[in-house]
């Protein structure tokens, strides 16, 4: 092999780094680059451009060599040993609700995947093999005994991936706004903020700015995905966050933009805080971040979280990657047997050491440890809830449509929101059942919350930005239903579409000045390029394909592998239906909201005719990339181009076998994803999702296009609904009443306490200081220093004025008083001596 | 009983220093007590000359029992003070000009400015 695994870590780290480059040169150098700052965006574009060039050559590089080849092949075209499996499944999915043939199942699936997952790295190509991954360090930043703080990096097929859809859509979206930006390349005149005199706010372009925080953002965003342990993750996951918070709130001068940034940066911080819980408990009990093996300095392999909960032998057995509890959490948890032990043995450390270790396998089988391994998974959980503005911390999303529109194709494609869904991917061996299905509840609630509220939005920005936590809302069922693929696949071509769909937008909205589709209309003839491309987004986002073959927009695979995995969820969990019957009514309103949006914008008259009439198509430099990104949201699932191969081969180990619920809800069953591609799984749900899908289109062309039913006379029909909707089901009051006036009022009170007390204290102490101190100074300087030292004065010159008597200035007085002084001595002297040889 | 005694013994030391003794006084009362600046200068010659018989007196060979081995110490420092008498008089003498010139006299009570 001419590369080595360490030129892919090389090369990603350097496609990371390039964008922290730009950004600090930007930051040093600010406008000083070009007269207005516009070097700044070439600096920025080449650099994630560079990027994007090195993530490829890796990608290449990885798919050329040994473990990718291995099981790079798709799914459909599965090992033989599989293909049996895939039988058997067959035979037992027309009883499926008896549920005795599931134990054949599974059996059958463990036999199967035997051969792969004991196979080593080394073995022959045959087998399905480990997903391979490169780990390492690159600096220690802090070593506490055993424990380390490390940069670290983890590449697998999963960050190649991340890393080509990060630095390519970013790319597109440099390029796109050098020409959405180019009004802030001079004088700025913001026509929505109006001075205390009356005047519209104008200051000093930021164009320069705006790329350094683009810069900073792609940093961050690579920086999350290469990261090789949880602390680096969290450390560039607030980044993310800061990022989001500096471009969101990009127009600061707008009162709305500065609250979007806070409100974006606020409810972060709500899910970081349960991160930081889940941290915490994974750093307590395991003593370690890293995700993979890593080589330690002195040469020895450190076992990683993925390792250590998911062990390739456990007690000598072979144990095939299933999850377990690892040691350190259930020694934690029995904590009190633990302190027995090492009582029993109150001299022998090592003795108490090994009956631990003997006797941990014992707690295990008690259960203790699993609750601290649900935490870790729901905390780690919180915070992807909060970073992927799922329910109930999605209201932040929204209102982050007050950033530039290439900020809003960033964030709600490539990177933070996208940052959330791939650190459930990349945490996916760590998540307990339990912790699955509460992603999956979560994902399912958001995805129809914001559906319903995409219904009645009217700002394209706002339909756009519900459509995204709706799309999120379907990659979190998809992993937590087990769907690992389906909702790495899902994360990608969203990622292509929904940028796409954004810079669309952002051209309708740069060509009529106005985010209200009520302003628009008729756009089909001013602007082809945008409609058209705006038109594959719709297609690919709501996943149209002919049912039933391989041939379809980008969604349409995505999609409906995840309503396959809902299907098999549902089909053996029968008590959790929802989790199918919910993202397909989804899928139908999906299709509806986005022909609304697409319809209302393009099609029709003209509502706003002085707006129609100086629309233009947007310049070449922003259509270009929306021909490229319609060109990938088309076709990137393609099974041409393998991707789904590609995810499949970074599949965490153990995480394919069918997986039984934990000591929480023993009758939980996560099925197997490989199950999906019977015709008993992939027949219904397929028809069901083009169904689903057909109908919510076809509704919204009667309503929005054929005019056979007038949306007014719906909105009256149903005025309770609508208000409802429009409100966005008043998730922004509720938490006005429950949080944040509570919040204030406590606040109040506090800075009351604040003022009355805490201050009168405060004033009291320093006016009672400064009596003490004017007492002290009136008696003790002023009579007993200043006397002190004012005495000495006057006795000096009491003295003086004594002695000046003698100065008589008469020279012969001088000479009297020299020779009596001689004789004076000299009798003195003569006295002194003759009682001094008397005595 | 002093006088006695130093009339009865061969002319030494102590006879020396009697006349040295006198001519300081006779100086040291000179300069206390006359008014005219010509006068207090010379009893400073005097004080100064009453030393100077004091230092040949102790200088002389002749003098000295037993005798040192050139025995001219005495004799250069009365030469050295008559030398510095002589600036001193220059200087002084000088002053009683410039005194003279100012005051149109030369009675040292009316110098008398740098009283307290």
């Amino acid at each position: 092999m001419p590369f080595s695994a360490e030129s892919i870590s090389t090369l990603l780290a350097i496609a990371w780094l390039l964008p922290l480059a730009s950004f600090t040169v930007i930051v040093l150098s600010g406008r000083a680059l070009g007269r207005t700052g516009k070097f700044a965006s070439v600096l920025a574009t080449a650099a994630i451009v560079t990027g994007f060039a090195l993530s490829l050559v890796s990608l290449v590089i990885w798919h050329g060599s040994d473990h990718a080849t291995a099981q790079g092949g798709a799914p459909h075209e599965a090992a033989p040993a599989e293909r049996e499996t895939h039988a058997s499944l067959d035979n037992v999915e027309s009883g499926v609700h008896s549920g005795a043939p599931l134990i054949q199942l599974v059996a059958a699936e463990v036999s199967t995947e035997e051969g792969g997952y004991t196979a080593d790295a080394a073995g022959d190509h045959d087998t399905q093999k480990l997903p391979t991954y490169y780990a390492g360090d690159w600096y220690a930043l802090g070593v506490f005994g055993d424990l380390r703080i490390t940069i670290g990096y983890y590449v697998d097929a999963l960050t190649i991936i991340m890393f080509c859809m990060v630095t390519l859509i970013a790319s597109c979206i440099h390029f796109y706004a050098i020409g959405y930006m180019h009004d802030e390349l001079h004088d700025f005149t913001d026509s929505e903020v109006t001075l205390a005199s009356g005047e519209k706010l104008t200051r000093p372009g930021r164009f320069h700015r705006f790329y350094q925080y683009m810069s900073l953002f792609c940093f961050s965003m690579l920086g999350v995905v290469i990261s090789g342990n949880m602390a680096m993750v969290f450390v560039f996951w607030e980044l993310v966050g800061i990022c989001s918070y500096f471009l969101i709130g990009f127009y600061i001068e707008r009162k709305s933009a500065s609250n979007a940034a806070n409100k974006a940066f606020i409810v972060n911080r709500v899910g970081d805080f349960g991160m930081i819980i889940g941290l915490m408990a994974l750093w307590g009990s395991l003593g370690t971040f890293s995700f993979g093996d890593t080589a330690g300095p002195d040469g020895e392999t450190r076992a990683g979280i993925f390792s250590l909960v998911r062990p390739k032998t456990l007690e000598g057995q072979a144990n095939e990657h299933r999850l377990v509890v690892p040691d350190g959490m259930v020694q934690w948890a029995a904590h009190e047997q633990v302190a027995g032990v090492v009582l029993d043995h109150p001299d022998d450390l090592a003795a108490a050491r090994s009956q631990i270790a003997s006797q941990t396998p014992d707690w295990r089988d008690d259960g203790y440890g699993y609750w601290l391994l649900v935490i870790a998974g729901l905390g780690i959980f919180c915070g992807c809830v909060g970073k992927s503005a799922q329910f109930p911390l999605h209201v932040w999303l929204p209102d982050a449509m007050e950033g530039p529109t290439p900020v809003s194709a960033l964030v709600h494609s490539a990177t933070m929101v996208a940052a959330g869904v791939y650190l459930v991917a990349r945490f996916f061996p760590v998540l307990a059942p339990e912790v699955l299905l509460v992603i999956a509840y979560t994902g399912c609630i958001t995805l129809f919350i914001a559906a319903t509220i995409a219904i009645t939005a009217t700002d394209i920005k706002r339909v756009l930005a519900y459509s995204t936590v709706s799309q999120l809302g379907y990659m979190m069922l998809a992993l937590g239903l087990g769907g690992w693929v389906a909702g790495v696949f899902h994360l990608i071509t969203h990622a292509f579409f929904k940028s796409l769909l954004f810079m669309c937008s952002g051209s309708v909205i740069h060509a009529v000045h106005s985010n209200e589709m009520t302003d628009m209309g008729g756009l089909l003839k001013k602007m082809p390029i945008t409609a058209m491309t705006m038109l594959v987004g719709c297609l690919a986002i709501i996943g149209a394909g002919i049912p039933l073959s391989t041939i379809g927009f980008s969604g349409y695979y995505s999609k409906d592998a995840i309503l396959e995995q809902a299907w098999s969820f549902a089909s053996v969990n029968p008590m959790h239906n929802a989790l199918f019957f919910v993202p397909a009514a989804g899928a139908a309103i999906t299709a509806f909201y986005m022909f609304r949006m697409w319809y209302m914008t393009f099609l029709g008259k003209p509502r706003d005719q002085h707006r129609y009439d100086h629309a233009h198509e947007s310049p070449r430099v922003m259509t270009t990339p929306l021909i490229v990104l319609a060109l990938f949201a088309m076709a990137v699932a393609w099974p041409v181009f393998g991707l789904n191969g590609l995810i499949e081969s970074a599949r965490p180990a153990g995480t394919l076998a069918t997986a039984d619920g934990g000591a929480l809800m023993p009758n939980l069953i996560i099925p197997n994803e490989h199950g999906n591609h019977v015709d008993a799984v992939r027949v219904p749900a397929g028809l069901i999702a083009f169904g689903t899908a057909m109908f919510g289109l076809l509704l919204a062309s009667a309503i929005y296009w054929w005019g056979l039913v007038d949306p007014n006379e719906i909105r009256r029909q149903f005025r309770a609904a609508h208000r409802f909707l429009l409100g966005k089901w008043w998730f922004d009051e509720l938490y006005e009443v429950i949080f944040i006036r509570p919040t204030l009022f406590v606040s109040r009170c506090i800075s009351g306490i604040d003022k009355k007390i805490i201050d009168s204290l405060i004033d009291g102490l320093a006016l009672a200081t400064r009596k003490v101190a004017n007492v002290w100074d009136a008696v003790v300087d002023r009579r007993v220093v200043d006397g002190l030292f004012n005495g000495v004065a006057y006795r000096t010159w009491d003295v003086a004025l004594a002695l000046r008597v003698v100065q008589t200035g008469k020279l012969r007085q001088y000479v009297m008083f020299i020779v009596i002084g001689t004789v004076a001595l000299f009798v003195l002297v003569s006295i002194v001596r003759s009682y001094a040889l008397a005595g | 009983m002093i006088l006695a005694h130093l009339l009865n013994e061969p002319v030494g030391v102590s006879h020396y220093l009697v006349v040295g003794a006198i001519m300081f006084v006779c100086g040291a009362v000179c300069m206390a007590t006359k008014r005219n600046t010509l006068g207090v200068l010379m009893g400073i010659e005097l004080v100064l000359n009453g030393a100077n018989i004091n230092f040949v007196a102790f200088g002389s060979p002749y003098l000295q029992r037993g005798g040192s081995a050139l025995g001219l110490e005495g004799q250069l420092m009365a030469l050295f003070v008559i030398v510095l008498a002589a600036a001193e008089a220059a200087v002084a003498l000088a002053i009683a000009l410039n005194f003279y010139n100012n005051y149109n006299s030369i009675d040292i009570d009316r110098g008398d400015q740098l009283q307290g």
